[in-house]
């Protein structure tokens, strides 16, 4: 028995998956930029001086790392409205499952990094009479960004994939479409395959600008 | 008679229950150059980071220039001394502190390290910030690194980088904590060289070093730190030719075993 290929099928509805890689980018571009923004204020939180501070911060990390995104998903779209006056849309609930995820698992690599530039570094900062906010600024994170960038790359790539499970709530991305082209269709093996490579071409050229990225700040070495 | 430009009174360091240091007492006069000498551990240090605040001294006065750092609270009871941040910040401009493992910011070049503090603290512009930067790395004798990351430098260079870093901020006063005991013996010379060079200038040094012969020819006074304080302090004749006292003995005598 052979399986007869048909992609035409999928590519006849082209609309439709490019409505969802407008989607895929978009739930993306906002999750990754608040996520790893989030996950950098959390990381220091977790070395912050005071102790309630600290107590929250090491909470929210456990509490969104060990728990499901999906269930996130679900949770913030259908219990949220219920226990809170607010209309949430499914691009809302996707934004706050995966952002709160992304931060509390990019918290752990911003805290290693910034935890492995030596205590020295800090005090040459202050000996030249830097704030506690310049020496972060201008001489901690520059070069723990650097340690840290493959892993902060490997996360980055998480959370785009990550947005797939926006489709629980029927959010308009990549999957979701493909979903639909399969169930009109009746092709799920060609249209997933289709989301699959589309999904390729979209972060292979990411990876490559981390990685020149990285080249460049390499140059010190 | 003229004002201490630094004046340290009744200072104490502990950790936890553990006191590093007590009651320390030392006035520096401009120019003075004090040679600090002890024992690994004796907390030698630990007195030079208290002086620019890397360590807050846990009792006791810093003066600068006449003006106490910090102030005082608590009329009831025992006076304590409180610290604001931004006061320290505007310190430490004033003190210049050179490390033992130089701590440059490996992620700049030669230069930017020089920089660093004018344009981030004292916000020049770029091309002043260059040009000043450039003269302190000529000071040292290392202009035709300016472009070079620390990675690129040798022990002896990124110790100089870092001579230059310090100057840069026109400090008042130079603090130096072992300056050359981690390089290797054939790169001592040329960051003494450069230390030198700025007693010559008539800089206001203080130095903690290892360097017991350096600290003979350098310093005007030598203090010697034992028993969680100052044990014996004076002219470098007085304190390393004929110390009084029996621990400066056996320390000087356990440094000149092995010199010829």
């Amino acid at each position: 028995m052979t399986y007869r290929w048909n992609f035409a099928s999928v590519f006849d509805n082209w609309q439709a998956l490019a409505m969802g890689l407008a989607g895929t980018l978009k739930l993306s571009i906002v999750c990754l930029i608040l996520g790893l923004s989030l996950g950098l204020l959390v990381g220091f939180g977790r070395r912050a001086r005071r102790a309630p501070i600290r107590w929250l911060s090491t909470a929210f990390v456990e509490f969104f790392r060990n728990t499901p995104v999906l269930i996130q998903i679900l949770w913030f779209y259908f219990a949220l409205p219920m226990i809170a006056p607010i209309e949430v849309s499914p691009f809302l609930a996707a934004v706050l499952g995966i952002t709160l995820n992304a931060a509390a698992y990019s918290s752990e690599i911003y805290r290693g990094g910034i935890q492995s530039i030596e205590p020295g570094q800090t005090e040459a900062a202050r000996a030249i009479g830097m704030s506690g906010l310049q020496t972060l600024r201008r001489i901690v994170i520059p070069q723990a960004v650097r340690r840290i960038l493959p892993a902060l790359t490997n996360r980055g790539i998480e959370i785009v994939k990550t947005s797939t499970l926006a489709s629980v709530v029927a959010y308009v991305e990549l999957m979701q479409q493909g979903k639909l082209i399969a169930s009109l269709n009746f092709n799920p093996i060609e249209a997933y395959t289709v989301v699959g490579v589309m999904f390729m071409l979209l972060l292979y050229p990411f990876v490559r600008a981390t990685y020149a990225i990285e080249r460049r700040l390499a140059r010190s070495d | 008679m003229k004002v201490p430009v630094l004046r340290l009174s009744g200072l104490g360091k502990r950790f936890g229950s553990n006191t590093i240091f007590s009651g320390v007492d030392l006035d520096v006069l401009p120019g003075d150059r004090i040679a600090i000498l002890g024992a690994s551990g004796s907390g030698k240090s630990t007195l030079l980071r208290c002086i620019n605040f890397l360590e807050h001294p846990d009792e006791g006065r810093i003066e600068v220039g006449g003006q106490l750092i910090g102030h005082v609270t608590g009329p009831n009871g025992p006076a304590v001394v409180r610290y604001d941040e931004r006061e320290l910040n505007q310190l430490r401009q004033r003190i210049g502190m050179v490390f033992q493992q130089f701590n440059l910011f490996p992620h700049m070049t030669a230069i930017a390290n020089v920089m660093e503090g004018l344009v981030t603290v004292r916000r020049l512009a770029k091309p002043e910030a260059r040009s000043k930067a450039l003269e302190q790395l000529s000071r040292v004798g290392l202009a035709d690194k300016a472009d070079a990351y620390p990675a690129h430098l040798s022990g002896g260079q990124k110790q100089r980088v870092a001579i230059a870093r310090a100057l840069a901020m026109e400090p008042e006063i130079l603090l130096f904590d072992e300056p050359t005991s981690s390089l290797d013996p054939a790169l001592v010379g040329e960051v003494l060289g450069v230390i030198e060079a700025l007693a010559n200038e008539g800089r206001t040094m203080l130095l903690v070093t290892h360097e017991i012969g350096f600290a003979y020819h350098m310093a005007t006074r030598v203090v010697f730190i034992a028993n969680g304080g100052i044990y014996e302090s004076g002219t470098p004749d007085e304190v390393l030719k004929s110390p009084k006292r029996a621990l400066t003995q056996q320390f000087v005598a356990d440094h000149r075993r092995f010199q010829f």
